[in-house]
Order: structure tokens, then C-alpha cells, then sequence
């Protein structure tokens, strides 16, 4: 009985402590962000492979995911003679959750996993020790342009998202099922406001670059320097970096739309 | 070189590609086009009843939108609702006169106030107060009427 107490006070102060260093870690990074300042091609090289490369996917499942939000909106709203207000489900849903929260958890698969790969080979071939004995560091030249390169590709693909996605659904409701295109865009733009939904969900897709660059940099930084400890890290961070966008999604879903 | 050319160019396409995107959405989807950026003169109503009036409710004359609704608040002297409303700035030839009905678009629709413009000369100003107001019309009161007239008129059944 004692034992498991035991086991279960390990594995929180365990937790305790990564997230210590994992803190300290982003605050190191962040300390090297101006250093990128004169060499903003270290930060380019990383949108493209982080953002630019991620577009292909992130194009296709926005206009996969606003055509089936087309679809079924389509077959509720049309229970209530309710068809005009599919730009409003469609453009809402997109905007306030959908986009930022999918386009998170797909970069988090896509160019989260590939930034943790990276670093953790990097740091079993000893390439960061190696950089480190050339009085070179690593985190500055390594994670902080990666870091930056994240943070700056999500919202742009989490833009993008629901863009295409609100096309996706004018081209099922519109062309497709024959909803009225004027009341679509106006009825859209009269109950999609600037400030309560478009900027809330940038700030929510700032979080989440935030959230899942950190967690793919610091497992990959942390991972044992074996193939297995790669190939760990590289899971932890997919599975560590949806938890955390979705769990967050509902802390500022709860802040951020109170019904006033 | 040419490489990292080729590399910086696509990503420069990218960034306008997702500030595009944004700017997409703020002008087509979002309110943003269509109010706010030209400014606008506020008045006030005082109303009996808004019935289910919101903010943002659009401010209708002769059924086009010419403002918004832009804050509901109570007066604690008169128990009367006090709305703000804010009217695009190239609408400024409100006689002083004008009354402010509340209706609803359709059966179960939202709420909008309606100017009904008057005879006055002189034109409404930023501050200005409309007096003239007809309060919503709340569905139970209409039923509560119409019985209530039933049972009032003898001899039918």
C-alpha cells in the first residue's frame, strides 16, 4: 500500500521536475530570440520547413473539414427553415474552434514531430556537444530559430485553415445543396463579429504555436540520446502536445466566449 | 544560393498567403467591412420594453441598415431601458422627431430597431436623445391580450 503512495509521489515529483526544466528551458530560448536579430535567414530556413511545408495538409483538411461542416449543418438547419444560417455555422465553428484547434493538433503530427526528430538526432550524433565545444550554443543557434519558426507558421496555417474551410463550406452549401448566396455571406457577417471571434481565435492559435513548438523543442532537446530515446520523444510529443492544445482549448473557450 | 533564394521567396509567399487569409476573413466574414471603420454619431432611446433586443442588433430605416446597437443599459429612475445606438456618419439627416420602434425580422427572427423619421428641421446630433419610442412586442403579452379580449365579448363561445 506504502509502495504505491510511493510510486504515485515519485511520478509527480517526476512530472513536477520536467515541467521545471521544460519552463526553464523556454525561458533560455526566449532569452535567445534576439540574437535572430541579425540573421533572420536561420528563421526562414525553419517557417518553410515548419510552415510552408505543412500547407499541403493544412489546405486539404480545411476544405475537407468546412465542406463537412457544410453538409451537416445543411441537414439540422434545414429541420428549422434555418438553411440561410449555414454561413454563420460554418464561418463560427471554423473561426472560433475548428481552425486553431485542428490546424494545431495537425502541425503538432506534422511539423511537431519532425522539429523533435531532428533535435533528438542531432543530439544523439552528439552534433549539440559538438556545437557546444565550439563555444557555439545550441539552444540559441538551434532551438530559438525553431522555436521563432514555429510560433510565426501556426497562425498563418491556422488562418489559412479556416479561410479555405469557409470556402469549403459556401462551395457545398452554395453550389452543392442551393442555399441562398447572398444570405449566406450577410448573414455571416452579421453575426461574426471582428473582435469577439476572429481575433479570438488568432490569440488561440498564438497559444497553441506557443504550447506545441515549446513541448516538440524540449522533448526533442530532453530525449535520451539513443534511437529509442528519439523515437520516444518524437510519440511523447505528438501525445503531450494534442493534450495540451485540446485541454487548453477548453480553458480559453470558457475565458474567451462568456455570453455576455 | 539559389536554393536559399527559392526558399526565402516561398516563404514570403506563405506569410502573405496566411495575412491574406486573415484579411479574407476579417472583411468577408467578420463585421469589420460594414461598420466601425467610417465612424458614426451615437443617440439614445428609452424604451418601456426591448422584448429580446441584443447589442450589435442592427438600427434599420425604412428597412436599411444604416447603424448598430451598441450598448443596453436600465435606469434606475424611470425602470425604462436605456439602448445606445451608433448611426453611420453619411446618415445624418434624422429630423429630432424621429421614432424608434422595436421589431422582429420574421416569426422567431432577431430584433431591430426601426427609425420611423419625422417632420422636424432640425437634424439629430452625437448625444442627441430619441423620444418618441414604441417598445417590442412580446408574444405572452399579444396571447394574454387577444384572450383577454375573447373573454371580455359576450355571447360567442
Amino acid at each position: 500500500m506504502l509502495n504505491v503512495v510511493q510510486r504515485l509521489g515519485r511520478s509527480g515529483l517526476g512530472f513536477l521536475e520536467r515541467f521545471g526544466r521544460a519552463f526553464l528551458f523556454l525561458l533560455q530560448t526566449l532569452s535567445g530570440l534576439p540574437n535572430l536579430l541579425p540573421r533572420p535567414g536561420l528563421v526562414i530556413a525553419q517557417v518553410y520547413s515548419t510552415g510552408v511545408l505543412s500547407l499541403l495538409i493544412i489546405v486539404v483538411s480545411g476544405l475537407f473539414v468546412g465542406m463537412v461542416l457544410g453538409l451537416q449543418g445543411y441537414n439540422t438547419l434545414v429541420k428549422f427553415n434555418a438553411e440561410e444560417s449555414l454561413g454563420v455555422v460554418v464561418a463560427l465553428s471554423l473561426v472560433r474552434e475548428l481552425g486553431p484547434v485542428i490546424s494545431a493538433l495537425l502541425f503538432a503530427g506534422r511539423a511537431g514531430s519532425a522539429l523533435t526528430a531532428e533535435i533528438g538526432l542531432m543530439k544523439a550524433t552528439e552534433q549539440l556537444s559538438g556545437m557546444e565545444m565550439m563555444a557555439v550554443d545550441p539552444v540559441k543557434r538551434i532551438i530559438a530559430p525553431r522555436f521563432l519558426g514555429g510560433v510565426i507558421s501556426l497562425p498563418l496555417l491556422a488562418a489559412i485553415f479556416s479561410m479555405v474551410g469557409v470556402f469549403g463550406g459556401y462551395f457545398v452549401g452554395v453550389s452543392l445543396l442551393g442555399v441562398d448566396s447572398g444570405a449566406f455571406w450577410s448573414q455571416m457577417q452579421a453575426k461574426v463579429g471582428f473582435h469577439e471571434d476572429i481575433v479570438n481565435g488568432v490569440i488561440k492559435s498564438v497559444v497553441f504555436a506557443v504550447v506545441v513548438t515549446w513541448i516538440a523543442v524540449y522533448e526533442g532537446y530532453d530525449a535520451a540520446p539513443t534511437s529509442e530515446g528519439v523515437s520516444r520523444a518524437t510519440t511523447r510529443t505528438v501525445v503531450y502536445a494534442s493534450l495540451a492544445v485540446l485541454a487548453l482549448d477548453f480553458v480559453l473557450t470558457a475565458l474567451m466566449f462568456r455570453e455576455g | 544560393m539559389q536554393t536559399s533564394r527559392w526558399i526565402e521567396i516561398v516563404v514570403g509567399l506563405f506569410v502573405l498567403a496566411g495575412i491574406g487569409a486573415f484579411f479574407v476573413l476579417a472583411m468577408k466574414v467578420s463585421n469589420l467591412s460594414q461598420f466601425g471603420n467610417s465612424g458614426g454619431y451615437t443617440v439614445t432611446a428609452d424604451f418601456n420594453d426591448i422584448g429580446g433586443l441584443k447589442v450589435r442588433a442592427p438600427v434599420t430605416v425604412a428597412g436599411v441598415r444604416v447603424g448598430r446597437v451598441t450598448s443596453i443599459g436600465f435606469d434606475n429612475n424611470t425602470y425604462e431601458a436605456v439602448v445606445h445606438m451608433t448611426i453611420e456618419q453619411q446618415y445624418d439627416k434624422f429630423p429630432t422627431d424621429t421614432s424608434a420602434r422595436i421589431f422582429t425580422a420574421g416569426l422567431l427572427g432577431e430584433q431591430y430597431i426601426s427609425l420611423q423619421p419625422g417632420g422636424s428641421e432640425h437634424y439629430l446630433k452625437n448625444g442627441d436623445r430619441i423620444k418618441l419610442t414604441q417598445s417590442a412586442l412580446v408574444l405572452e403579452q399579444l396571447i394574454g391580450q387577444f384572450l383577454f379580449n375573447k373573454a371580455a365579448t359576450p355571447g360567442k363561445p
